[in-house]
């Protein structure tokens, strides 16, 4: 039995039959805009749950297990708690920036997320510069937090969305850096591509030490771009209380706390994609049932952000200046040599295939 | 020359203020702080007290001297034992009442009980402060044994008023002395825990080393005490220059670290942690038999004349100075708080730090608020 | 130091002009072949020493000197109190006041030095901040609830309570009928 997720074109070939091909090209991208969006707000509030849940076990405490089985509505009733809850603001907030901030941050998020290769057949968009268009896209989040740190009037948030813009820029350039330092494997910049490359062999085997450093930069930058302890400078709830969202509330206090979950499930699924072999079942032992492609992505990215819940919840968090020390200082200069050495590995055919 | 002064202006920096609380999650209560930023780097730090101000040393003047150690509970509350022990020995020293020994040990054992206690909470929110959230839990976990020790004994948990002038209010609970041989050997082997979650963590000791550095000159001239003193140096515990209670009974090492920075501070209360525990070995094996209170008049009228008693408590030296006229309410009382010196010195060591460096000062000056205010 | 040492040493600083005329009269009162008349024994120095009613020796000096005689304490070798560790303002009904007690964290020996005005109007005192820094906290303190002022003190404001506070609330005189339970 063949599933067919291949879901734009099923869906295209499904609309042509009702309309002129142009309508049936948009309906079809609207329609799977939707499925996306209803799929991952969901799916955003689940990675909140598993949070919760294992900040919970790391602090020996149970966490919420009340609202529906082992609490898996929680966040759902969370979610209905703040849709339910008055919009508040500042006297002389700019009122147009103030509330098109959040609306920044939570699309560019789920922009992002159209090109991952959840399996072979389902991936919404399969453009030829996947990894630049990831790169560029997960940069705009950035964008939104300023402005809503600086339409907020609140001092507190000003300082958190001035750390913010430090941080992502100086991080992207690492997150970039060891991207490029895989593609040299590849030779391309579609996420198909990457995955076809990696049926003989996931790229951190292929690429073997200079692959490792890349992965162990890509995790740092990482963490640090989605604005997350041991990065959390722009929260950081001890110093500016809550940083760049001090002056939110309800819904769109919701949109930046979902962008956060939603994008670090994007760098751990970036990760899995370039580094792990994406759907790629391990050793291929279950290469005759695509469908399961989508278990082992998700499996892959769950272990991912399970490692980044794992740092939240033991390191404490840097100051402003060792966080732009340890960009410009060590994980550039380590990145830029670490490119030279990927690029001599390729000329000589060191890679290690299976 | 008209063009390059704009040219100056236009890339000078202004400073700005900036109000860290009275609502801020650092500050630990209602404390407000004025800061002069000038970006991240601060100037500036103007602490404005007196939200939680309660006039107690008013309320003394017309309080007879039992109810004014139910006061002192709540200034340091987390010290409430040693607090009330401060205010019973000025009286019984001042009446030249002789104190069964039963007492002094039970006192001293809840005394450093209580200051694990303090320090066990201090831990968790000094991890918390610097972004360590997982710490906060940790500590508490511990702490509530002690809390149940409390609450079995004496029947609360927090503001204890175990002490009366002459001795303790009720005898301890039977089990008191097993439990606490059990706490004993139970957080012996978490303080390596602590020490492997946070004092070895590279980014813990990148923040807190170097940061807020205090010299022993100044840590004496701004009076500051307890384990912020002993960080810079300055051998200032009151348990050893001035025992009270069953403290001269007992050996125990000196907390001291020379650096006078955050990191100095946080180890200084760590080993004594462990000087604590060793201080509560010794004495429950061997808690004296005898009365657990001596019998005083029902009104306590002291003689004419003044009376300072200084104790130990988890923060610093807490000074009793009761001026009195012969009557049965001190003629003026007060309470020279730990916290309030501490806090004097907070703006020589923040200024020049960034706003990160300030939380972590004032993590480990351990301040509690009623304290300072009372 | 012993509290005499300290009280013979620290008397010294100021002796008192009048106690030589004192001499000098019962001198000549005994040339005179009278039997001299017993007098109260004249205080050799412009510092009041007690140590009745007190586990410490006191010492009360008048606001003129109240400067001088810190900074010596404080520079002193021989006495070296460095350690301000308590610094109270008391309304002894007629006069206001501030006790300051000191400690040497060297010697370890310790002293408490009064300092008393009956003005109440208008009462000032010379800060002591610039030998012990803490002090700038417990005068302001002090400022706001007993109205004391401070010479030379930088940040002389109301610490506690809000500037458009009236009156100063540890004074004896002080009322304030609604918040204040008196018994």
């Amino acid at each position: 039995m063949r599933i067919a997720l291949n879901i734009t074109e099923n869906i295209q070939e499904w609309l042509l039959g009702m309309m002129s091909e142009t309508a049936a090209n948009y309906m079809a991208m609207v329609i799977v805009a939707l499925i996306y969006l209803g799929i991952f707000s969901v799916a955003g509030l689940f990675l909140v749950l598993i949070e919760r849940r294992v900040a919970a076990w790391f602090q020996l405490r149970i966490g919420p297990n009340r609202v529906g089985f082992q609490g898996l509505l929680q966040t759902m009733a969370d979610a209905l708690k703040l849709v339910s809850k008055e919009l508040t603001g500042t006297d002389r907030a700019d009122k147009f920036l103030y509330n098109l901030a959040p609306y920044f941050v939570i699309i560019s998020s789920l922009m992002a997320l159209g090109v991952l290769p959840f399996t072979k057949e389902f991936q919404a968009f399969d453009i030829n510069i996947g990894v630049f268009f990831l790169i560029a896209i997960s940069s705009i989040g950035v964008i939104g937090i300023l402005l809503g740190g600086w339409a907020s009037n609140n001092k507190f948030a000003l300082i958190g969305a001035m750390r913010s813009g430090v941080q992502t820029i100086s991080y992207e350039l690492s997150v970039g850096l060891s991207l490029l330092t895989m593609i040299l494997l590849t030779g391309s910049l579609q996420l198909s591509e990457i995955v076809e490359v990696q049926k003989s062999g996931w790229l951190i085997v292929q690429g073997h030490i200079p692959a490792i450093i890349a992965f162990m930069i890509f995790m740092i930058a990482g963490t640090a771009e989605t604005n997350r302890a041991p990065f959390d400078m722009v929260e950081a709830e001890s110093e500016l209380g809550a940083g760049f969202h001090t002056e939110y509330s309800g819904m769109k206090f919701a949109y930046f706390f979902l962008a956060e979950f939603i994008n670090m499930f994007l760098i751990a699924a970036i990760g899995t994609t370039v580094f792990f072999g994406a759907w790629l079942s391990p050793f291929g032992i279950t290469e005759s049932v695509p469908w399961l492609g989508a278990f082992w992505f998700l499996a892959k990215t769950l272990i991912l952000v399970f490692l980044m819940m794992w740092f939240r919840w033991t390191f404490p968090r840097l100051r402003v200046d060792q966080l732009l020390t340890l960009e410009w200082k060590y994980l550039l200069p380590i990145n830029l040599v670490n490119i030279v050495i990927m690029a001599f590995i390729v000329w000589q055919n060191l890679i290690i295939q299976i | 020359m008209q063009e390059t002064t704009t040219l100056n202006n236009s890339f000078k920096s202004e400073e700005y203020f900036i109000n860290m609380g009275p609502q801020h999650p650092a500050t630990h209560g209602v404390l407000r702080l004025l800061l002069t930023i000038d970006g991240e780097i601060i100037k500036k730090v103007e602490p404005d007290l007196g939200y939680i101000h309660r006039s107690i040393e008013k309320m003394c003047e017309r309080d007879s001297y039992q109810q004014i150690v139910h006061l002192t509970d709540r200034m340091d509350y987390l010290s409430s034992h040693i607090n009330n022990e401060a205010v019973c020995l000025t009286v019984e020293n001042a009446l030249q009442l002789e104190i069964p020994d039963r007492v002094k040990v039970v006192r001293t054992i809840i005394g450093e009980l209580t200051r694990i206690a303090s320090h066990c909470l201090w831990w968790g929110v000094m991890g918390m402060d610097v972004g360590a959230l997982t710490t906060f839990f940790y500590g508490f976990r511990d702490r509530e044994m002690i809390n149940d020790i409390f609450e079995e004994t004496c029947g609360a948990r927090l503001t204890m008023n175990y002490n009366v002038p002459g001795g303790l209010m009720w005898d301890i609970h039977p089990n008191f002395i097993n439990r606490v041989k059990n706490f004993v050997a139970h957080f012996k082997t978490k303080i390596p825990e602590y020490d492997r979650l946070l004092t070895e963590n590279i980014i813990f000791q990148k923040r807190t080393k170097g940061v807020g550095v205090l010299s022993k000159e100044d840590a004496i001239s701004f009076g500051v005490s307890g384990p912020v003193g002993r960080g810079s140096g300055y051998s200032c515990d009151v348990r050893k220059y001035h025992p009270y209670s069953a403290l001269d009974k007992v050996t125990f090492n000196e907390a001291l670290e020379t650096d006078g920075d955050t990191f100095a501070r946080y180890n200084v209360r760590i080993k004594e942690l462990w000087e604590s525990l060793s201080i509560v070995e010794q004495l429950i094996d061997n808690i004296p038999d005898g009365e657990y209170r001596v019998k005083t008049n029902a009104v306590i009228k002291l003689p004419k004349g003044e009376f300072y008693q200084k104790v130990e408590t988890a923060r610093g030296e807490l000074g009793v100075y009761i001026i009195s006229t012969g009557t049965k309410n001190p003629y003026r009382l007060k309470f020279r708080s730990p916290g309030f010196s501490n806090l004097s010195a907070l703006n020589h060591m923040a200024v020049g730090g960034k706003i990160g460096d300030l939380v972590a000062t004032m993590a480990t000056l351990d301040l509690v608020i009623p304290d300072i205010d009372r | 130091m012993t509290n005499e040492a300290l009280q013979i040493l620290i008397g010294s600083w100021f002796p008192n002009p009048e106690a030589d005329k004192v001499v000098d009269q019962v001198e000549v009162l005994a040339d005179d072949g009278e039997d001299p008349v017993p007098q109260d024994p004249v205080n050799p120095s412009l510092l009041e020493f007690a140590e009745e009613g007190s586990q410490f020796l006191n010492v009360e000096v008048s606001p003129d000197h109240l400067h001088e005689l810190m900074s010596k304490l404080k520079a002193n070798t021989e006495t070296s109190f460095d350690y301000l560790f308590c610094l109270s303002g008391v309304d002894w009904g007629t006069e206001l006041g501030i006790v300051y007690h000191l400690e040497s964290t060297a010697h370890r020996h310790n002293i408490v030095v009064k300092v008393k005005t009956e003005d109440r109007e208008n009462p000032t005192f010379d800060s002591v901040w610039d030998i012990w820094r803490t002090a700038e906290f417990h005068e302001r303190e002090v400022f706001d609830f007993f109205g004391i002022k401070f010479n030379n003190h930088p940040n002389l404001k109301r610490l506690f309570l809000t500037p458009e506070w009236d009156g100063f609330p540890l004074r004896k005189d002080y009322e304030d009928a609604i918040n204040m339970v008196v018994k």
